[in-house]
């Protein structure tokens, strides 16, 4: 039924390399394919080189492609810059590091990220405004951010800062929010607590989400659509009911060494 | 006294170069070697316009407007043109040294004679240096004002973004290129606008009075950030001004002690490496309890 609809997100016959212009030019994607619809979680499994940060890059516009074609809701976005796809793309990075101003306070970062994707003027920041929204919004987090919105990014800790990230980028809805590892660099109790967090707000809003992991168990438990990377193309591609009755034993006997 | 009186107006004037360069330096994360080409291209604007005949004022404006146009250029290398920034800034200050002698067609042009904006009636009426004072204060805090303001806006805030984190600057649509040579543009415009009402207040522009401006522009940042420590954004522009009147004394200090003028690039940069030193040293020497927390140490990282 879905499949009707047209895609959010539609990458066709893409090939991109890294390096590129350089000897060590290296083929990453080779004519991958890849359609995702409105409300898809999926969650994006693959080797190392298998090519899923470069998935990203591609999609968020950091790496553009040497050919193929990006579609977003049917219209070409293929040379649209990082800044342009912005619009409809919320991202969060592994590194806790990458997504938020270190210098700037939890408040001003979040004002930031209310403007996702649009033009900047002259107009008055109206920060204090915004203070009861950025209240009520960080204590869904639940971690102690709400205490700290004055507070420099850069005084605060990873889990933290990973959960201001995961909250900047879905702060105004994106179209296709791409979640890169965004637990990995925490403990295991943190890195838990944001995954719950993540999966509640990507399912009572709706996202349309893909999410690398190298955790199998997370890859299963969470999402309605899973996808294998091997060797630069999609491999494996399950959703719905099908994904649901996929086990670790049967994923692991397809694929010996995807995580 | 009147030593005192004629420091301060001094580091009021200097102070407008330091509030300029903080824009590059502390928020886009770069040192910009452009000024050194810009402040005698906004000296050599404004006095060849006015020897031209052109008013003070407006000649004061064209000041910023050649010194924003280097700086566009300095942006336009770095950004389209992907020249390392400090390599862009030494080929447009280069540059600069051509064009300067072309607009005043020798290496020093006298306003002998000439009305400025220190000549008006009510500045002249003042008390010796006080001109100076007055004009001073009056810029740095129509400038640090307007930067305050500017600062608080979509756009301030989207410039700083650009040099605390470019990737998520990105990632949220701001484009950080532009706010790149927006930056470059304000600051250098602003230190053309330094070189105008400096070269106004000697009486003269010469081709070489920018060798050193850069050590000097520093010197008013991390004095102000050694002396009162942990700020915030908007306390720090206003610490530069007050770093800058402090860098005036030091150097009336070191003069006193014997120092010739010639030595005061040599001086300039001694006491710059001091003070860039300070946490470092202030850590081996167990000193931290003498300065604030956090002195020199903002925005290093």
């Amino acid at each position: 039924m879905e499949q009707n609809n047209i895609p959010i997100l539609s990458l066709k016959n893409i090939v991109t390399f890294v390096n590129q212009g350089t000897p060590s030019a290296t083929m990453i994607l080779k004519h991958l394919n890849l359609d995702v619809f409105n409300g898809d979680f999926i969650t994006v499994l693959g080797s190392n080189g298998a090519g899923k940060s470069t998935l990203f890059n591609t999609i968020a516009g950091t790496l553009p492609p040497t050919s193929g074609q990006i579609l977003h809701i049917g219209s070409d976005i293929t040379g649209e810059s990082v800044e342009k796809r912005s619009r409809f793309l919320g991202r969060v990075f592994q590194d806790p590091k990458l997504g938020t101003a270190p210098r700037m306070t939890v408040a001003e970062n979040l004002l930031l990220a209310t403007k996702r994707g649009q033009r900047r003027s002259l107009a008055l920041r109206q920060l204090k405004q915004n203070m009861p929204a950025f209240k009520q919004a960080t204590v869904s987090m639940n971690n102690g951010l709400s205490e700290r919105l004055n507070t420099a990014t850069e005084n605060l800790s990873g889990g933290q800062r990973q959960a201001l990230s995961f909250l900047m980028a879905t702060l105004k809805r994106p179209d296709i929010l791409l979640l890169d590892e965004h637990t990995a660099a925490l403990d295991p109790n943190t890195s838990t607590q944001l995954m719950e967090q993540t999966n509640k707000k990507v399912l009572d809003q709706k996202l349309t989400c893909l999410m690398i992991t190298h955790h199998l168990d997370d890859a299963l438990k969470y999402g309605n659509r899973l996808i294998v990377l091997d060797n630069g193309q999609v491999r494996f591609d399950v959703r719905g009911e099908e994904k649901a009755a996929l086990t670790k034993e049967k994923l692991l006997s397809f694929f010996g060494d995807i995580a | 006294m009147s030593m005192i009186v004629s420091g301060i107006g001094q580091g009021l004037l200097w102070a407008i170069l330091g509030v300029a360069l903080f824009l590059t330096f502390r928020i886009l994360n770069f040192p910009d070697m452009t000024v050194e080409g810009t402040f005698p291209l906004g000296a050599a604007t404004a006095v060849t316009a006015i020897s031209h005949g052109v008013s003070p004022l407006l000649a004061t404006g064209l000041a910023f407007i050649t010194g924003a146009l280097a700086g566009l250029i300095t942006g336009l290398l770095y950004t389209k043109g992907k020249i390392p920034i400090l390599l862009a800034g030494i080929l447009v200050m280069t540059a600069c040294l051509s064009i300067n002698l072309r607009i005043m067609g020798g290496a020093n042009v006298s306003l002998l004679g000439k009305k400025t904006i220190f000549s008006s009636h009510f500045l002249q009426s003042l008390p010796k240096y006080f001109d100076s004072v007055f004009v001073g204060l009056l810029m740095i805090v129509i400038v640090t004002t307007l930067l305050i303001l500017f600062l608080q806006t979509d756009l301030g805030q989207a410039f700083i973004v650009t040099g605390d984190n470019p990737v998520m600057a990105r990632s949220f649509g701001i484009n950080t290129d532009n706010m790149t040579i927006m930056g470059l543009m304000l600051s250098n415009g602003l230190i053309g606008l330094g070189g105008a009402l400096i070269s106004q207040n000697n009486g003269y522009a010469d081709i070489n009075m920018g060798i050193g401006i850069i050590v000097i522009a520093l010197a008013s940042i991390i004095i102000g950030e050694v002396v009162f420590g942990e700020l915030t954004l908007n306390q720090r522009l206003v610490a530069v001004a007050l770093g800058s009147i402090l860098y005036r004394f030091v150097l009336l200090i070191v003069l006193q002690l014997g120092f010739s003028t010639n030595d005061l690039n040599l001086l300039s940069a001694i006491i710059l490496a001091l003070c860039l030193m300070l946490p470092s040293l202030s850590k081996t020497l167990k000193l931290t309890h003498v300065f604030p927390k956090g002195a020199g140490s903002n925005g290093t990282k």
